[in-house]
């Protein structure tokens, strides 16, 4: 395995990210399970983790809130080292026709999905750089990556923006070991998810199914792990067809 | 944390340098960053050891003026002080 450090998943007390957080455990990582405001549910993803004999650590913290990154990171290293995964995945959504977002519907899912990975991964990255290996994997989506979905554009174009912000940090780190890549999933069975008319994306969906959060975590494994050192800067899509 | 007098900053950036590949005596203060291969994304580790242990925050625009050893530790000389 990678040198002594732990990863960290932003927004991981439920969903995708809790997937990822049990998966990177599992892969003998410690693991900061960080959380805004369910902290219930960010302690049963650490317990579940720690009953399966991992390590992991439950930190509190809004990403859309600069002052909050630097305190997670210092509680994460004061306890594991540094942060040498860091997976962005903390993601909100406030749906609506763009003509009808008002400022703070777009500021806010830009300022949590888009500049909280910025600065998560500005941070992370000193340590990774010293350590000359890192792994940063952004929660991108098919939405704003590769299609477009009516009442979305503030995600859309924070996810679109993450894509971007992600080729171009790979190609500045690629000689320090670090890679850095997205992973854009479909439709998946998520609370995030819940209120999107999800009939009307499966009949879409050459699978015929949505997407368990365990698939995405599994594509995130694999961008973690040592076998993915020569994959970065990319895109990896996770969605049953549904831009194939 | 340490004052920043000549001395100290060049021991402190001579020696980050030389982590960085370039053999110890060849980190002079004439030495251009060039000459020792020592990139942007290099100059960028220099400037966050400077700022952790002298508190002298290096911008992108600051580095680009710089093109020898030298030229880095009379900076942050002068920005300390």
């Amino acid at each position: 395995m990678a040198p002594e450090g732990c990863a960290l998943v932003t927004g991981a007390s439920r969903g995708i990210g809790a997937a990822i957080a049990r998966m990177l455990a599992g892969e003998g990582w410690p693991v900061g399970v960080n959380f805004r405001s369910d902290e219930e549910g960010a302690s049963a993803v650490v317990s579940e983790i720690e009953a399966q004999g991992g390590q992991a650590l439950s930190v509190q913290g809004d990403v859309a809130d600069p002052e909050a990154v630097d305190s997670i990171f210092a509680e994460l290293e004061q306890r594991f080292g540094p942060v040498l995964v860091l997976v962005n995945n903390a993601g909100v959504r406030a749906d609506g026709l763009s003509m009808q977002l008002d400022d703070e519907e777009w500021e806010h899912v830009l300022a949590t999905n888009l500049s909280g990975a910025f600065r998560t991964t500005r941070r992370a990255l000193k340590g990774m750089m010293r350590a000359r290996h890192g792994r940063v994997i952004n929660i991108a989506s098919v939405v704003g990556g590769v299609r477009g979905n009516a009442g979305q554009a503030n995600y859309a174009a924070s996810k679109a923006g993450l894509v971007g912000y992600t080729r171009t940090v790979a190609a500045e780190v690629a000689r320090r070991g670090v890679t850095v890549n997205a992973v854009a999933p479909g439709l998946v069975q998520t609370e995030l998810s819940e209120g999107i008319d999800q009939q009307r994306f499966i009949d879409a969906v050459p699978a015929r199914r949505a997407g368990t959060p365990e698939e995405i975590a599994a594509a995130v494994r694999f961008l973690a792990s040592d076998d993915a050192a020569y994959v970065t800067g990319i895109t990896l899509t996770v969605d049953g067809g549904l831009t194939a | 944390m340490p004052a920043a007098t000549q001395e100290t900053v060049e021991t402190t950036i001579v020696d980050a340098i030389a982590k960085l590949g370039p053999e110890a005596e060849d980190v002079t203060r004439d030495a251009t960053f060039e000459s020792l291969d020592i990139d942007s994304l290099d100059l960028v580790e220099v400037a966050q050891i400077v700022e952790e242990e002298f508190g002298v925050v290096l911008k992108g625009e600051d580095m680009e003026k710089l093109n020898t050893v030298g030229d880095a530790i009379d900076l942050v000389v002068a920005r300390a002080s």
